[in-house]
């Protein structure tokens, strides 16, 4: 290897290890903050004290951390699953038999995610009240799958479109359904990118928060509405809330990280043919 | 038995019209080729047939039955795709068996049908490969097994050859007329390779601009070619083209003037030719003789030597000629040379392309591929 790429390499390396510090660097602080007392937290930052589980055990006294995960599960895996069950058909119509107005209906779609959502909180909170559906996990899970729909009929197409549709002729002339067609050759073949739709899907509504808030009080309130009762009532307690927040986005880190590769592998898929 | 008719058959993409009133009759186990250059509709016409289009107007008939509304698995043909368009996820085994499973067939009865098509494919030790692990050939006939397991009526094959190598092409060439032998199937090809048409079909149907040029066995296209279009398209090298003059029409045929002024009588029927009419003579370079005698006269420009033969690349004033000379001629680029043709061999085309009817048939010119079975 000659000394320019090697120089290059190492000016690549260093750039990406300080872009990853400064984007780690807030979520370090705060897990560092969550194993502090509060007196520690606001006293002058210091990377070296003695670790305590104090604010941990005050935050799981004041509220149930496993209601509100179970809540934020539920309705991040519930309106991903819906919004495939609903996108599947719809991006295989689009890739496979588009008509003139494809491109404008995906087009469409997309300038829905351009509207700020403050926009139609008035409606859809005043149908919800109407329906009954405020503060009730099916509501989010409902308001969610509209959130991302979007985005799972774009992703989903751009995978579909990929795939060679002399394949589905050919199931076609073999005697397969449109059903058939979808469940033994599309879905298995696009595997790959419908799962990275979907565990993109189920991490922007785990961090989704305007909706959650706005729709939910106690009952169906997810992970996000826990952080957000930490911060208000008698100002800000930051141990404490570092320690909810730690909470809070620790399955879905780990549940990212568990599947990056299968992330990184669905979000190529396709482009390295 | 499987008999396939093409009525008045149309396809119009919004204005554009692909296929423009298509008349063809395929008869029980006959191996018919369309071929076309790019662009004139062949696809088209055979995913029409297949059911993968619909067809805009026009009658589909597959055995006396109409069948325009009949889906593409319930007519009883197979398609094999210029991609091969295997199921990547499946083995062999299944990809052949695909269309049994999904008919609901037994996984015993799937196996003895993908063994046999696997037999005579010579597929047996790949069967529980993935496509991803087979060469180009050895897709292509896991795609000619996934069509013969499902014995179809009528097989329809879309460029199969064009992603294989030369050599595999020559190779499965042969293999598909053994297959059409032993299966004794109707099969529809298309091709833009006119050697493939030539070597593999019992009918030949030439397509251009989405309408029939000419039907015809192999030798009738060759040596009876109804328009300049087709005289042009079959054989290769090309057919020379040299504009002439007519003298004299008469029942023994046209007496025509050739570039350098001699005549030539070419036994054509005149039709309403005239004297004083202009026409165009066709010549196929292997027709062409290197002749001190000869009529016509020009300047070498390339010479391609292939060892048994040789190309001549000669013009004549404006034009440029083919001419197939043995492969030990020792000319050499520049020379001037003088060559002419036996007018039994040549064609003439009228202004609008049309050829004059020969007096005399070609004896081969009725011949079918079966016939060389005996």
């Amino acid at each position: 290897m000659n000394n320019a790429s090697t120089q290059r390499r190492v000016g690549l390396a260093i750039l990406a290890w300080t872009i990853t510090c400064l984007i780690f660097f807030p979520i370090f602080w705060m897990i560092l903050t969550g194993f502090k007392t509060e007196a520690q937290a606001v006293a002058s930052p210091t990377l070296f004290f003695t670790p305590t589980l104090e604010s941990y055990v005050e935050v799981q006294g004041r509220a149930d951390y496993f209601k509100f995960a179970w809540n934020s599960v539920y309705v991040s895996v519930g309106s991903t699953l819906l919004a495939l069950l609903i996108g599947i058909p719809a991006a295989y119509s689009m890739a496979f038999l588009p008509t003139k107005r494809t491109k404008g209906t995906l087009l469409w779609m997309l300038s829905t995610k351009m509207l700020p959502p403050v926009g139609v909180l008035v409606p859809i909170y005043l149908i919800f009240r109407d329906l009954g559906l405020l503060d009730t996990r099916t509501g989010l899970t409902f308001v969610y799958t509209l959130m991302n729909l979007p985005i799972v009929v774009w992703m989903l197409y751009t995978f579909f479109k990929d795939l060679p549709k002399d394949i589905l002729e050919a199931s076609r002339m073999d005697g397969a359904s449109t059903l058939q067609e979808v469940l033994l050759l599309l879905i298995p073949l696009t595997l790959p990118g419908i799962a990275s739709t979907g565990l993109l899907s189920v991490i922007l509504s785990w961090n989704e928060a305007f909706w959650s808030l706005n729709l939910t009080s106690s009952s169906a309130a997810p992970l996000t509405a826990y952080i957000a009762s930490f911060s208000s009532p008698e100002g800000l307690f930051w141990a404490k809330l570092s320690a909810a927040s730690t909470m809070a986005i620790a399955p879905i880190l780990i549940f990212g990280w568990l599947t990056q590769k299968q992330m990184v592998r669905g979000l190529t898929f396709g482009a390295v043919k | 038995m499987s008999t396939l008719q093409l009525k008045q058959i149309t396809k119009s993409f919004d204005d554009t019209h692909v296929i423009k009133g298509v008349d063809l009759e395929v008869n029980d186990r006959e191996f018919v080729v369309f071929v076309g250059p790019s662009g004139c509709g062949k696809s088209t016409l055979l995913r029409i047939i297949a059911g993968l289009e619909s067809a805009s107007s026009g009658d589909l008939v597959i055995d006396g039955k109409r069948i325009n509304d009949v889906g593409p698995a319930d007519r009883g043909l197979a398609m094999v795709f210029q991609s091969y368009a295997l199921y990547p996820h499946m083995t062999v085994e299944d990809n052949m068996g695909f269309s049994l499973r999904l008919a609901g067939e037994s996984k015993e009865a799937r196996r003895t049908k993908v063994m046999e098509a696997a037999r005579i494919l010579q597929l047996e030790p790949l069967l529980d490969r993935k496509p991803k692990a087979l060469s180009g050939g050895q897709r292509q006939r896991v795609a000619i097994g996934r069509a013969i397991v499902r014995n179809p009526s009528i097989f329809l094959f879309d460029e199969p050859l064009s992603n294989l190598d030369a050599a595999l092409r020559v190779q499965m060439r042969i293999e598909l007329a053994r297959l059409h032998e032993e299966l004794d199937a109707t099969m529809i090809y298309v091709t833009h390779d006119q050697i493939e048409a030539m070597t593999m079909a019992d009918k030949i149907v030439v397509l251009q601009g989405g309408e029939v040029e000419q039907v015809g066995s192999p030798m009738e296209l060759y040596h009876h070619p109804c328009n300049r279009f087709v005289a042009g398209f079959i054989g290769s090298p090309k057919m020379n083209f040299l504009p002439v003059e007519t003298v004299n029409a008469d029942a023994d045929g046209v007496e025509v003037t050739l570039p350098g002024g001699r005549p030539c009588r070419v036994p054509v029927t005149a039709g309403d030719t005239r004297p004083g009419a202009a026409l165009e003579l066709g010549i196929r370079p292997e027709h062409l003789m290197l002749d001190d005698e000869g009529p016509l006269e020009g300047e070498i420009q390339v010479i391609e030597r292939l060892g048994g033969q040789t190309s001549l690349y000669i013009t004549m004033g404006e034009t440029l000629l083919t001419l197939m000379a043995d492969g030990d001629v020792s000319h050499r680029v520049h020379d001037k040379v003088r060559f002419g043709f036996e007018p039994g061999r040549a064609h003439l085309f009228d202004a609008e392309g049309l050829a004059l009817t020969s007096l005399e048939r070609h004896h081969l010119a009725g011949l079918k591929r079966q016939d060389h079975r005996g």
